[in-house]
């Protein structure tokens, strides 16, 4: 069966800066992936080139045997198929949360009004908030508000889901009750990656965990391994450092 | 405040002008007698034309103006160039060649394109306003698109919205409120300048004035005047325009 991502010597420059050396990474389909590592380390730009809002420079990404290249019908259709919750959530903070539900699957997938309606209360039940609907984001707190974000993702029902640091921008206090919606995901069989450094939620939901440091994968391996048994000196390092708070 | 600056200025000419060294003739427009009521109401008629010619160009700037701006955010550089080139290019002319270019040259180019087009006072002054002013209009597009945090794209296009898409349900709806308020101080802009339309014979406030300072030899008053009908109409519009902000401003913080 084909993997639900393949990436094979993915090397992306910002102009000399070398962000990702030669990345090698597979996903099976229902995977949960956790990467960890140094701010800097590429994590984030790495989950952006799967969807395209970055550009790779050399490399092959493959999106459920769809090539990812640089004409518009692999990103629209690798588009449609993954999903993406942004570190600053990204609400349209001119819409209502109903409205920033349903205007993806009103004007991308040709829903009607209360059909996409109908999604977007399902879905926010869900995710716990069906009583915001008709709220301004502005009005919501952080997590609320993050929480709306995966909702407008999973609106456009995508069978890949990417995090990137979903939690880092929440006061603590709200953390949990995002990474429960995650988890709830997860155990749902939902393809993901999610980029963060929250280890409790890694140990809890992850299938496997990606160590990246200087744009390299330095280690990779199950959560137990991975915790109890780093092999690379620099895992160790960084692994000591957040587990030590 | 700058209505009583301006008030008490005013007066001191009105006052200047009754003193009995005769320098000042209020005669020609005061309407209490048949001549000066005349001559009021003549001049008074230019507000309509000075007005449908500021509004047509002003709707005509912004369209130029957005159809300016959008390639010129462009990532590809070929897209981004001509709209550069247009908006420096513009901006470097000054109005009055361009509406002598627009008024006698624009026919003879486009005779020789096949096309008989007479362009009369009326369109010549509305096509020059606006494409002058379009290269401003533009670059205030630009920058309130560009204030829009990158965010919005990003999540617009994970979402599956489209270019055009992206613009019209999430950027343009935010851009808007940054956007509009200075789109209103340029129409104050256009305006004033709509009284270069007098030199190619439009009969607007300023070629009203003209005319009648030739048949009454009284241009201190005329002029004067004149200035006053241009500040009543630029007051009403900044009046508009700061309601517009304040309303556009209390908006942006809830």
């Amino acid at each position: 069966m084909a993997k639900a991502i393949e990436i094979k010597r993915l090397n992306k420059w910002f102009g000399s800066y070398q962000a990702l050396k030669d990345i090698d990474l597979n996903v099976s389909h229902g995977e949960r992936i956790v990467i960890c590592g140094p701010s800097g380390s590429g994590k984030s730009t790495l989950i952006r080139c799967i969807n395209s809002l970055e550009h790779h420079d050399s490399g092959q990404i493959t999106v459920d045997d769809i090539e990812l290249d640089q004409n518009k019908e692999s990103i629209a259709a690798i588009g449609a198929e993954v999903g993406m919750v942004f570190q600053q959530f990204n609400l349209f903070p001119h819409l209502s949360v109903l409205k920033n539900l349903t205007l993806g699957p009103i004007k991308v997938r040709g829903l009607s009004r209360s059909e996409a309606e109908e999604r977007a209360m399902r879905i926010l039940e869900r995710v716990q908030i069906p009583e915001q609907a008709h709220k301004q984001p502005s009005e919501l707190s952080g997590g609320q508000q993050q929480r709306v974000a995966i909702a407008r993702s999973l609106c456009m029902e995508p069978k890949i889901m990417l995090f990137d640091e979903p939690t880092s921008a929440l006061d603590p206090e709200m953390i949990a009750e995002v990474l429960d919606v995650i988890v709830d995901l997860a155990e749902d069989g939902m393809t993901m990656i999610v980029v963060t450094h929250e280890m409790g939620f890694a140990r809890r939901a992850a299938d496997r965990m990606v160590f990246m440091d200087k744009g390299e994968i330095i280690e990779m391996g199950a959560p137990k391994d991975f915790f109890e048994a780093p092999k690379t000196k620099r895992c160790k390092t960084f692994l000591n450092q957040i587990l030590q708070h | 405040m700058t209505l009583r600056t301006f008030s008490i200025l005013f007066l001191c000419l009105l006052l200047a002008g009754c003193s009995s060294s005769g320098t000042w003739g209020w005669y020609v427009i005061d309407p209490t007698t048949k001549q000066g009521y005349n001559n009021i109401r003549f001049l008074l008629n230019g507000f309509g034309a000075t007005i449908l010619l500021s509004i047509i160009a002003a709707i005509l700037s912004m369209c130029i103006g957005l159809i300016v701006a959008l390639p010129g955010m462009s990532h590809n550089r070929w897209l981004r160039l001509p709209s550069r080139i247009y908006i420096e290019f513009i901006r470097a002319i000054p109005l009055l060649p361009m509406l002598f270019w627009v008024f006698y040259g624009l026919p003879v180019v486009l005779k020789s394109m096949g096309i008989n087009a007479n362009i009369d006072a009326f369109w010549g002054a509305i096509i020059t306003l606006a494409i002058s002013d379009s290269a401003f209009t533009a670059e205030i597009y630009r920058s309130g698109i560009q204030s829009i945090n990158k965010g919005q794209t990003e999540a617009a296009k994970t979402i599956g919205l489209n270019y055009s898409q992206t613009m019209r349900y999430v950027i343009l709806p935010q851009a808007i409120k940054r956007i509009l308020p200075p789109l209103a101080n340029q129409f104050i802009y256009i305006v004033k300048m709509s009284a270069f339309a007098s030199v190619i014979g439009m009969q607007e406030l300023t070629r009203r004035a003209n005319e009648l300072v030739v048949t009454e030899y009284r241009p201190l008053e005329i002029y004067t005047l004149l200035i006053l009908e241009y500040l009543v109409l630029v007051l009403i519009i900044s009046f508009g325009v700061r309601r517009l902000e304040r309303k556009m401003g209390a908006d942006e913080s809830k």
